[in-house]
C-alpha cells in the first residue's frame, strides 16, 4: 500500500520554538520503517506521528469496503490504524493489531499496517513476561491534571497509592497546551515537580505505559504495563517485556478523562478527517500540523483553543460551528479574526485521485434539522468535534449505573459506586480548574476512607467556562431520505459500518442498542466502539420514532478497556513454571535411573524404567515379571497420609470407613472404603492402628486434601462432641514398597532388629523399627501386586537413603525399579481397584466387586442408607469385572466402549454394555486382558463383548475380577 | 536385643540440597540485592489444641512464649523458637536449631487430653530469601499484602506463592522465611530464582 501524502516529501513538523511537542525529544532522531517507507522520527514519536510528520496519512484500507483511511485519533480510541510491529531486537516477536497512536518509535523497527483482519504470529513469543501483585489504599486510574492532584493529595495524607496511566507522558491531554497555568505556574512545570513528588514517595508507584484494562469484583483490577518496547536494545534476561498487575484497591479514583467524537455524515472517512482533540494531540505533543489547510467542525467549544493555534500557524480554513448562536469562545475567535460559519454542518465530502480529502461541502444547518445552502471549500484537513465522552468504562464494567447527559451530550456516571471516585472530565466537566479541584477533593475522601485524614488542597487553574454542546451526531444525507443514500455515512469506522447498516438492522424490526450492535457488528472491533457506540445510539434515536439517547441507553462495558496480549497474563507461568511440579525425595533416584516420568495430578512418577535397547512395553513386562518371580521396589511416597488421634478415633473411622474399625488391634492395618453420603466410592487405602488412641490413614495420591476436608467437616459440624483429631503427614514421611516373592530376602537385611518370618510379621501387620543403618522406620506388610509386599516409610528427609539402601540389600536378588505402569498391570491381575481410574464417581464399593468391604453389622456409616434405595439394588448397575480379548495379543484404548453382540449389527444408536477401564499386556497371565465396567457384569461372565471402535470390532470375553492367583496364595511369597 | 545403631544424620537430605549451587548463583548483586538459601533440617512440630482446653494450656505452659492467639501471631523468635498460627486450633512450632526433644516434651505436656502433637521436621522445608529487593522478589509471587507497615517482622500467615500454599514468615526487615510442603520446594525455588533475575540490572521501572 502506497501511503497517501498531503504533500510529498515535506516535514510537517512544526519548529520546536511554535509547537515544541512535550511527548518527543528533538535532539535524538530514530529511523524507522513504515509501510515500507523508511522516515526519520523523534524519540517520542508514535507511528502515526512520524507518518503525520512525514506528510503520510494513509493507514490502510477499510476492512470490508476496502476505501483508503487515514488517522482519526491521537490515543487508544483510534479505529483506523492497526499494526504489525516488529521491534530491532535479536529476542522479539511480530505483534499484530497495536493501535498506531499508542506505538512508539524506536530504532530499525518495521511497522505495517494491518491490511484486512489481523492474524497471529505464528511462532512463539521469545520474550519474557511477568505479573505482579498491588495493594494500594487508593487507585487513580489516570494521570491527567485530576489524577495527579488526587494522587498528590492522596499520597500526602499517607495513603499508598498507585497511579496508572496508559501514555509515555504524564498530564494527559494538558500536555504541551500553550498558556494553561496552574498555582501560578506553566503546567509543564506543575505537571514535572508532581510527578517527582510523586516519584519520591516509596508509598507511590506512579506509572506509565499502563492501562487499567478491567475492573473485577471488590475492587480488583488488573493493569498491563508495557515496560521495554519504547527501548531501542534488548533488555536483560528477567525484564519483562509486559507486565500485568494485579490490584487489589481499598478505594478507586476514576481520572480516566474523555474521549471526544465524530460526527457521522457522508463521506465522513476520508484519510485527513481527523478528530480536533487529534490534531491537537499531534500538535501539542509531537509538533506535528496534521495537514496545510484545516477546517474544524465542532458542536462545542473544545475546539477554538485548537483553532486559535492552527490560524496562529496560518493554516486554518474556517471552523464551521454547529450552534447557530455563537459561544463567548466563538465570538473570541471571531474578534482575532477567525472565520467562525455558525450554524452549519459539513454534509459532504470530495476526495483527491488518491482518495484523501480534497475538500468539504459545507451546509447551513436549519432549525428543523434539514440542510440549507451550502458552500464549498478545499481543504486537506478536517477536525471534528462532535462532544466527548466520558471514559467510564471500569465504571460500567463494575456494573455502574450509566445516564445519558444532556448538557454534556454524553453517558455520564449515573450513580457513583461504592468506593469509587470520580475526578476530571469522566465526569463531563472539560473545566481544567475543576478537574484539579475534584482531583484533590477525591483523593482527600479516597485516602480518608482508608484512615488517612487530610484537608484538600485544590490546585488552582483558571475555570475554563464552557458555553452549551449542540446535540448533533448525525447530519442528513445531501441525496435524500433513502437508505442508498446512507450508504457512506459512517458510524464505526473500524467495522466499517455505516448508517445504511443501522437502518437495515432497524428494518429487520430491532430496536435494542445490544441487539443493533450484534446485528451490525458496530462496537465490536478492536476499538470497543470507543468514538463509534454514541454515534449509533444517536443514529438509532434519529431513525426509531419516540427514542431518545435516554431510553435507548448504551451496552455493558466489559473488559478489556483496550487490547491486551494474553502473553501477558500468562506472565512467568509458562513452560517449566507453568504449574507447580511435585517431586518425592527419590526423584533424582528416578532419573538416575533413566526413568520415564507421567503426570499423576501435580506429581511427577516413574512410569516405567527403560534400560538400554528396550521398548516401552518391553521394560514393563521385564518390571512386572520381576515383581512376580523375583522382588521389585517402587516409590509409594506419594500416597496421602492423615495421622488421627484421640479416644474416638476409632469411633470416628468406623463411621467413615463402609468396614469396621472399632476391633482393628494396635500393630495391625485395615484396608478400608470411604463412600460420600451417596454411597459412591471417593477414596481407599490402609489405616494403621499405631496406639489405641492413635491411628495413621492411607489415601490415595490425588485424595489427601480432599479426604482431610472430609474428616474436618464431619467432625466439626456433626461429631464435634468425638475426640479425634487430624494432621496431614503426606510430606512427612516416604515410602518404599518392595514386592515379590524375595521380598523378605531383601527386607531382613535392612532391619535386623525385626522378625520378618510370616507368622511372626503376618499380613496386614506393621512394626516401628529403627533400621540398621539408623534411620526410624515403619514397616507394614501391605500389597498392591498380591505379592510378599513390605512398605518402608521414614521421614522424608531419608527417602532417598532410604531408596538406595534397599536398591543395595536387593541387588543380590536384582531387585527391579518398577513404575506405575507396572504398577497398574500387577494391580488389575489382582482386581485392585484405582479409585479415580476404574470409578468415576458413580461407583459404590458393592459395583467394583466389594461387597465385602461394606459393613453388613454396623448401625450407621456414610453412605449406608443409600444401599437401600432402588437404584442400588438394579441388577444391571455398572459392575466391574476382567475382559479377556479373543485374539490374546488385542489391545485397545482405556475408555473404549462395549456393546453385546446383538447390538453390534443393531441399527445404531445402541445402548453400551459398558466400557473399559484399562487394558494391559500381562506376562503373568501370557496375553492381554483388561477391567471393564460392564451392566450386571458380575452375572454375565463368560459372555462375548465387543468393542466397535476398533475395525474390526475386538471381541473379549467377560471373566470373574481377579485374573490371576484369585486363591491369594502367593501372599506370603517364597519360603 | 536391639544392637547399638549409627547416628543416621548423615544420610539425611533436605529438598533443596542438590540445587545449592544453583541457588547460590542466583544471588542478585548490586543495590537491589536479593539472596536465596534453604535452611535444612529445623524441627518442626504440629500442635492442635483448641484455645481455652486443658491442651492449649499445658502445652502453652511448656512453650517459653506460649501459643499465637490470632492470624498472622508469632509466639517466640525466628533464630530461636517461634510458633505459628496455621488455625484457631491449630499451630506449628518451628525451631531452626535441631530440638529433637521437643516433641516428646510436647506429648508429655499434652498427656491425656483431647489435641494432637506430631512431628512434622521433614514435612516442610525453609528457603530464606533475604536482601533489599526480596520484597519485590515476592511481589511478583505472592498475592499476599507485603507492605512493611502491613506485614510486620516476625509476622507468619498462611498464603500462596507461586500458586503453591506456603508459609510466610518475615523474620527480619529484608529477610523471609518460605515454607513449602517438600514435593513443592524444588518449584518454588526455580520459581523465586527466576523471579530474581532482573535484580541483577539496573531496575527499568
Amino acid at each position: 500500500m502506497t501511503p497517501i501524502a498531503v504533500t510529498t516529501g515535506t516535514s510537517f513538523r512544526v519548529p520546536a520554538a511554535i509547537a515544541p511537542g512535550a511527548a518527543i525529544n528533538r535532539d535524538e532522531t530514530v529511523e524507522v520503517t513504515i509501510d515500507g517507507h523508511t522516515m526519520t522520527a523523534y524519540r517520542g514519536d508514535t507511528v502515526t506521528s512520524a507518518l503525520l510528520a512525514n506528510g503520510h496519512r494513509r493507514v490502510g484500507d477499510s476492512i470490508y469496503l476496502g476505501r483508503p483511511r487515514g488517522v482519526l485519533a491521537c490515543g487508544v480510541e483510534e479505529p483506523n490504524s492497526l499494526l504489525t510491529v516488529t521491534r530491532a531486537k535479536a529476542e522479539t516477536i511480530s505483534e499484530t493489531m497495536l493501535i498506531g497512536p499508542t506505538v512508539e518509535v524506536t530504532n530499525n523497527m518495521v511497522a505495517e499496517h494491518v491490511q484486512g483482519i489481523g492474524k497471529l504470529a505464528e511462532t512463539a513469543d521469545p520474550e519474557y513476561y511477568d505479573y505482579t501483585y498491588e495493594h494500594p489504599d487508593v487507585l487513580v486510574v489516570g494521570a491527567g491534571p485530576a489524577g495527579l492532584a488526587a494522587a498528590l493529595q492522596a499520597s500526602r495524607a499517607g495513603a499508598r497509592v498507585v497511579i496508572l496511566d496508559e501514555r509515555a507522558t504524564f498530564g494527559g491531554n494538558l500536555v504541551g497546551t500553550p498558556d494553561a497555568v496552574i498555582d501560578g505556574k506553566p503546567v509543564e512545570t506543575w505537571i514535572a515537580e508532581t510527578v517527582a513528588e510523586l516519584q519520591a514517595n516509596d508509598d507511590v508507584t506512579l506509572l506509565n505505559r499502563t492501562t487499567v484494562f478491567g475492573g473485577y469484583e471488590n475492587n480488583y483490577f488488573m493493569a498491563t504495563q508495557r515496560r521495554t518496547d519504547h527501548l531501542d536494545d534488548q533488555v536483560p534476561f528477567g525484564v519483562s517485556r509486559e507486565r500485568t498487575l494485579h490490584l487489589r484497591a481499598k478505594q478507586v479514583v476514576l481520572a480516566t478523562g474523555s474521549h471526544e467524537r465524530p460526527i457521522v455524515f457522508k463521506n465522513n472517512d476520508r484519510p485527513g478527517i481527523m478528530l480536533a482533540s487529534g490534531i491537537a494531540g499531534y500538535l501539542n505533543r509531537y509538533g506535528v500540523l496534521a495537514g496545510s489547510s484545516i477546517a474544524l467542525l465542532t458542536t462545542n467549544d473544545s475546539v477554538y483553543l485548537l483553532a486559535q493555534q492552527l490560524a496562529e500557524l496560518g493554516h486554518l480554513v474556517a471552523v464551521i460551528d454547529v450552534r447557530a448562536d455563537l459561544s463567548e469562545a466563538a465570538l473570541q475567535a471571531v474578534a482575532a479574526g477567525i472565520d467562525v460559519i455558525a450554524g452549519s454542518v459539513v454534509c459532504d465530502t470530495t476526495a483527491s485521485d488518491q482518495g484523501a480529502l480534497a475538500g468539504i461541502t459545507v451546509a447551513e444547518y436549519l432549525a428543523d434539522g434539514e440542510l440549507g445552502a451550502t458552500r464549498h471549500f478545499e481543504v486537506d484537513t478536517l477536525g471534528v468535534s462532535g462532544g466527548w465522552s466520558p471514559v467510564i468504562h471500569l465504571h460500567s464494567q463494575r456494573q455502574g449505573k450509566v445516564v445519558w447527559d444532556h448538557e454534556v451530550q454524553g453517558f455520564v456516571i449515573g450513580q457513583p459506586r461504592a468506593d469509587f471516585h470520580y475526578a476530571g472530565s469522566v465526569t463531563g466537566s472539560l473545566s481544567l480548574g475543576e478537574a484539579l479541584a475534584n482531583g484533590a477533593n477525591a483523593g482527600a475522601a479516597a485516602a480518608d476512607a482508608t484512615g488517612h485524614f487530610s484537608f484538600a488542597t485544590e490546585p488552582v487553574a483558571a475555570a475554563g467556562h464552557r458555553g452549551p454542546v449542540a446535540a448533533l451526531r448525525m447530519v442528513p444525507s445531501p441525496d435524500g431520505e433513502d437508505q442508498d443514500a446512507y450508504a457512506n455515512h459512517f458510524v464505526d469506522l473500524h467495522r466499517d459500518q455505516t448508517v445504511q447498516d443501522v437502518l437495515r438492522a432497524t428494518g429487520a424490526g430491532m430496536s435494542s442498542v445490544e441487539h443493533i450492535k450484534r446485528y451490525t457488528s458496530i462496537s465490536t472491533g478492536n476499538d470497543q466502539g470507543k468514538t463509534g457506540a454514541v454515534n449509533a445510539i444517536g443514529v438509532m434515536s434519529e431513525i426509531l420514532d419516540g427514542h431518545t439517547m435516554d431510553d435507548i441507553g448504551t451496552t455493558t462495558f466489559r473488559a478489556p478497556y483496550s487490547p491486551i496480549s494474553y502473553v501477558g497474563l500468562a506472565g512467568r507461568q509458562r513452560g517449566e513454571l507453568f504449574d507447580a511440579l511435585r517431586k518425592t525425595a527419590m526423584d533424582r533416584a528416578h532419573e538416575a535411573l533413566d526413568a520415564v516420568f507421567e503426570m499423576a495430578g501435580e506429581w511427577r512418577r516413574a512410569s516405567y524404567y527403560p534400560r538400554a535397547g528396550e521398548t516401552k512395553a518391553q521394560a514393563i513386562r521385564r518390571e512386572t515379571i520381576a515383581a512376580r518371580n523375583g522382588v521389585g521396589m517402587i516409590d509409594s511416597s506419594t500416597l496421602g497420609k492423615i495421622e488421627v488421634r484421640g479416644k474416638d478415633s476409632a469411633e470416628f473411622l468406623n463411621r467413615i470407613y463402609t468396614n469396621g474399625f472399632l476391633k482393628l488391634k494396635v500393630g495391625r492395618g485395615r484396608y478400608g472404603v470411604m463412600t460420600g453420603v451417596d454411597g459412591k466410592v471417593f477414596d481407599d487405602g490402609v489405616t494403621l492402628r499405631l496406639a489405641e488412641d492413635r491411628f495413621f490413614m492411607h489415601t490415595t495420591s490425588g485424595g489427601a486434601q480432599r479426604v482431610l476436608n472430609w474428616l474436618e467437616n464431619w467432625h466439626q459440624t456433626e461429631w464435634s462432641h468425638l475426640d479425634a483429631t487430624f494432621t496431614s503427614v503426606s510430606e512427612q514421611f516416604a515410602t518404599v514398597a518392595v514386592s515379590g516373592p524375595k521380598a523378605r530376602r531383601v527386607v531382613e537385611q535392612l532391619a535386623s532388629d525385626v522378625d520378618f518370618a510370616p507368622e511372626a510379621f503376618e499380613f496386614m501387620e506393621f512394626r516401628e523399627t529403627t533400621l540398621d543403618n539408623g534411620i526410624p522406620a515403619r514397616i507394614s506388610r501391605i500389597s498392591f501386586t498380591g505379592e510378599l509386599s513390605y512398605e518402608i516409610a521414614v521421614p522424608t528427609q531419608y527417602g532417598r537413603a532410604l531408596w538406595d539402601a534397599v536398591a543395595q540389600a536387593g541387588a543380590a536378588y536384582d531387585i527391579t525399579p518398577y513404575g506405575l505402569e507396572a504398577q497398574r498391570i500387577l494391580r488389575a491381575e489382582k482386581g485392585f481397584v484405582i479409585v479415580g481410574q476404574d470409578t468415576d464417581g458413580t461407583n459404590s464399593p458393592q459395583d467394583v466387586g466389594m461387597d465385602w468391604v461394606v459393613s453388613k453389622i454396623k448401625q450407621d456409616f456414610l453412605g449406608k442408607r443409600s444401599y437401600q434405595l432402588d437404584d442400588f439394588l438394579r441388577d444391571d448397575r455398572e459392575e466391574l469385572v476382567a475382559i479377556m480379548a479373543t485374539d490374546k495379543n488385542s489391545m485397545v484404548r482405556d475408555g473404549a466402549a462395549l456393546v453385546s453382540a446383538e447390538d453390534l449389527d443393531a441399527p445404531r444408536p445402541v445402548s453400551t454394555s459398558g466400557h473399559v477401564t484399562g487394558y494391559y499386556d500381562s506376562a503373568a497371565l501370557d496375553r492381554t486382558f483388561g477391567l471393564a465396567l460392564v451392566r450386571g457384569g458380575s452375572k454375565r461372565i463368560g459372555e462375548k463383548l465387543y468393542a466397535p471402535a476398533y475395525d474390526p470390532p475386538v471381541e473379549f470375553e467377560i471373566t470373574p475380577l481377579i485374573s490371576f492367583d484369585p486363591e491369594g496364595t502367593r501372599r506370603d511369597g517364597e519360603r | 536385643m536391639a544392637n547399638v545403631k549409627p547416628d543416621p544424620r548423615a544420610l539425611r537430605e533436605s529438598p533443596l540440597q542438590h540445587l545449592a549451587t544453583e541457588l547460590e548463583a542466583a544471588e542478585a548483586t548490586g543495590p537491589h540485592n536479593v539472596s536465596i538459601r534453604e535452611v535444612p533440617f529445623a524441627t518442626m512440630i504440629g500442635i492442635r489444641a483448641t484455645p481455652g482446653s486443658p491442651a492449649h494450656d499445658a502445652i502453652a505452659t511448656v512453650l517459653p512464649h506460649g501459643l499465637p492467639a490470632a492470624v498472622g501471631e508469632v509466639a517466640g523468635q525466628p533464630d530461636a523458637l517461634g510458633v505459628l498460627w496455621i488455625s484457631p486450633d491449630e499451630f506449628l512450632a518451628v525451631s531452626v536449631n535441631e530440638r529433637p526433644e521437643l516433641v516428646a516434651t510436647l506429648e508429655d505436656a499434652l498427656g491425656q487430653e483431647r489435641g494432637h502433637v506430631v512431628d512434622l521436621s521433614s514435612n516442610r522445608t525453609i528457603i530464606e530469601l533475604s536482601g533489599p529487593a526480596a520484597r519485590h522478589v515476592l511481589r511478583k509471587t505472592t498475592p499476599t499484602d507485603i507492605h512493611p507497615t502491613v506485614f510486620t517482622v516476625n509476622r507468619a500467615i498462611t498464603t500462596t506463592l507461586a500458586r503453591t500454599p506456603v508459609l510466610l514468615w518475615r523474620t527480619e526487615d529484608t529477610t523471609w522465611r518460605i515454607m513449602p510442603r517438600a514435593s513443592f520446594a524444588e518449584h518454588i525455588a526455580f520459581n523465586l530464582m527466576d523471579a530474581m533475575h532482573e535484580f541483577n540490572h539496573a531496575l527499568v521501572s
